[in-house]
């Protein structure tokens, strides 16, 4: 019994540090010169620096990674990725946190998440995105009734202009769906 | 000159002008356009942010296409998003033939099968170094003379991949404009991130970023961009922005190919100029002024 207790606490931790482990193995050659973090637009609002945040990966402290704001700030401009002395793939390990944090569905990402989610949702059904359907069962999502008001006036501005198209789409076309039910299987098998 | 062209789907309704005006400037410049059939979305910013793989599979659908289409080997793709994410299969399958037969694998439940034959080009690559300012300068009919113009080009057409113009201090844009006839504003701003999808789930941020971008740009008539995201990041909030900076921020702010189609003579409406956020009174007034 308590070496199956150990076993499973072992076990746990595991694969609870697997996908960190392949980002600490993307940014193992950082020397925290700082360059990731002078460059970055969106480090005014970042709770950890950049250059802290992969200290952070490395020393593989998940809580405190997935407690900071810091990885679903990252605007994908490769500034960073670009400056890199060492030309580590920072951008990518960006994304490969965001990746884990939409994989556990974390509540304090719950915005981007459901962002992203509702996306790829509306292009699963269609092939490509209808921008009305995606942005409307976003904030459905959302569940805040006041949310959708930020948007209210570009919204209609939208529709009046014939930007967006307020017409319910019929029916699924489902173009996508060997895809993504393959790419589901592949990753279910990593 | 002829392109296989992946328009994405902003283009088809946010983005609606620029693809008129990518059209309508291609068809003057005697570049021809064919469309991808049945192309699907790239995975935008979403995929991602979810998974590696989906990330690659999306576009990887669309190169296989293009590939089985035609013997031409050159996509044009005006969304910098999109270029970036075709672009990334292009680069990564090959140097990385695991990669290459992993997304096979996967293409293989549609049939479908990469070679990597194609090359992936961003429409302002096209125009700069496929047309260039030359020809532009002997098309241009309606010269826009005096009209101070701040080219802004963003990151995803420049960076990670540096193909086509320096990914920090990016020019191509500059002798477009100056073969327009107009003047190049000259900024910092010009590949500073706009915040891409922060304007909606951190407005906070994104609205500071747009902020820095609007308030370097004083001076300039418009702001031309080539990147829908861009564009409406740029143009949609310039209220509130203006609001919360106690300044009036607003600028008129145009696609590339819009301006470009304005000096060669094509109406407004072919360029749907009625249907950006940003062009009111005073950016028509100027234009008045300049022709």
């Amino acid at each position: 019994m308590k070496i199956a207790t150990i076993l499973e606490a072992h076990y746990e931790a595991v694969s609870a540090s697997e996908p960190l482990a392949r980002i600490q193995e993307m940014i193992s050659a950082c020397i925290q010169c700082g360059t990731c973090s002078a460059s970055c637009p969106n480090a005014f609002a970042m709770d950890h620096t950049p250059r802290q945040l992969w200290r952070l990966v490395l020393l593989g402290q998940k809580d405190e990674i997935f407690h900071s704001k810091t990885f679903s700030l990252c605007s994908d401009c490769y500034i960073c990725t670009l400056r890199c002395p060492r030309g580590l793939p920072l951008t990518e390990a960006m994304d490969a946190l965001k990746q884990i944090a939409a994989g556990e569905n974390l509540a304090e990402y719950k915005h981007s998440i459901l962002f992203y989610k509702n996306f790829l949702r509306s292009v699963r059904r269609h092939g490509r995105v209808r921008e009305m359907e995606f942005m409307t069962n976003y904030f459905a999502a959302l569940k805040n009734p006041l949310r959708p008001f930020r948007f209210a006036s570009l919204g209609i501005k939208l529709i009046a202009k014939g930007k967006v198209s307020v017409n319910w789409p019929r029916k699924a076309r489902l173009p996508l769906e060997k895809i993504f039910q393959k790419v589901n299987e592949l990753e279910k098998h990593t | 000159m002829r392109y296989l062209y992946y328009p994405g789907c902003s283009l088809e309704g946010t983005a609606l002008e620029y693809n008129l005006s990518t059209r309508s400037v291609m068809q003057d410049a005697g570049v021809e356009l064919v469309e991808i059939e049945d192309w699907t979305c790239c995975g935008a910013s979403a995929a991602e942010a979810t998974s590696d793989l989906l990330s690659l599979a999306l576009p990887a659908r669309n190169l296989a296409i293009a590939e089985k289409m035609d013997d031409v080997n050159n996509i044009l793709a005006p969304c910098s998003a999109c270029y970036l994410n075709l672009k990334k299969v292009e680069e990564k399958t090959r140097k990385d033939q695991k990669m290459m037969d992993t997304l096979n694998g996967i293409l293989a439940e549609e049939q479908l099968h990469l070679k990597g034959r194609v090359t992936v080009r961003h429409l302002l690559d096209v125009i700069a170094n496929d047309i260039g300012s030359q020809k532009i300068q002997c098309l241009v009919k309606q010269p826009l003379s005096d009209l101070i113009i701040a080219p802004y080009y963003g990151c995803q057409c420049l960076r990670p991949y540096s193909i086509f113009d320096d990914p920090e201090v990016p020019h191509s844009m500059e002798p477009i404009i100056e073969a327009l006839g107009a003047k190049v504003h000259h900024w910092g701003m010009a590949a500073r991130c706009c915040g891409a999808s922060h304007m909606n789930t951190k407005m906070e941020v994104g609205i500071e970023l747009v902020a820095n971008i609007l308030k370097d740009a004083r001076g300039a008539d418009a702001i031309v961009t080539v990147c829908p995201m861009c564009q409406m990041n740029l143009e949609a909030h310039q209220r509130k922005i203006s609001n919360v900076h106690h300044e009036d921020l607003n600028t008129a702010i145009l696609y590339l190919p819009q301006l470009m189609g304005l000096a060669l003579g094509i109406s407004e409406k072919e360029l749907g100029l009625n249907l950006n956020l940003s062009i009111g009174d005073r950016f028509h007034e100027k234009l008045q002024n300049a022709a």
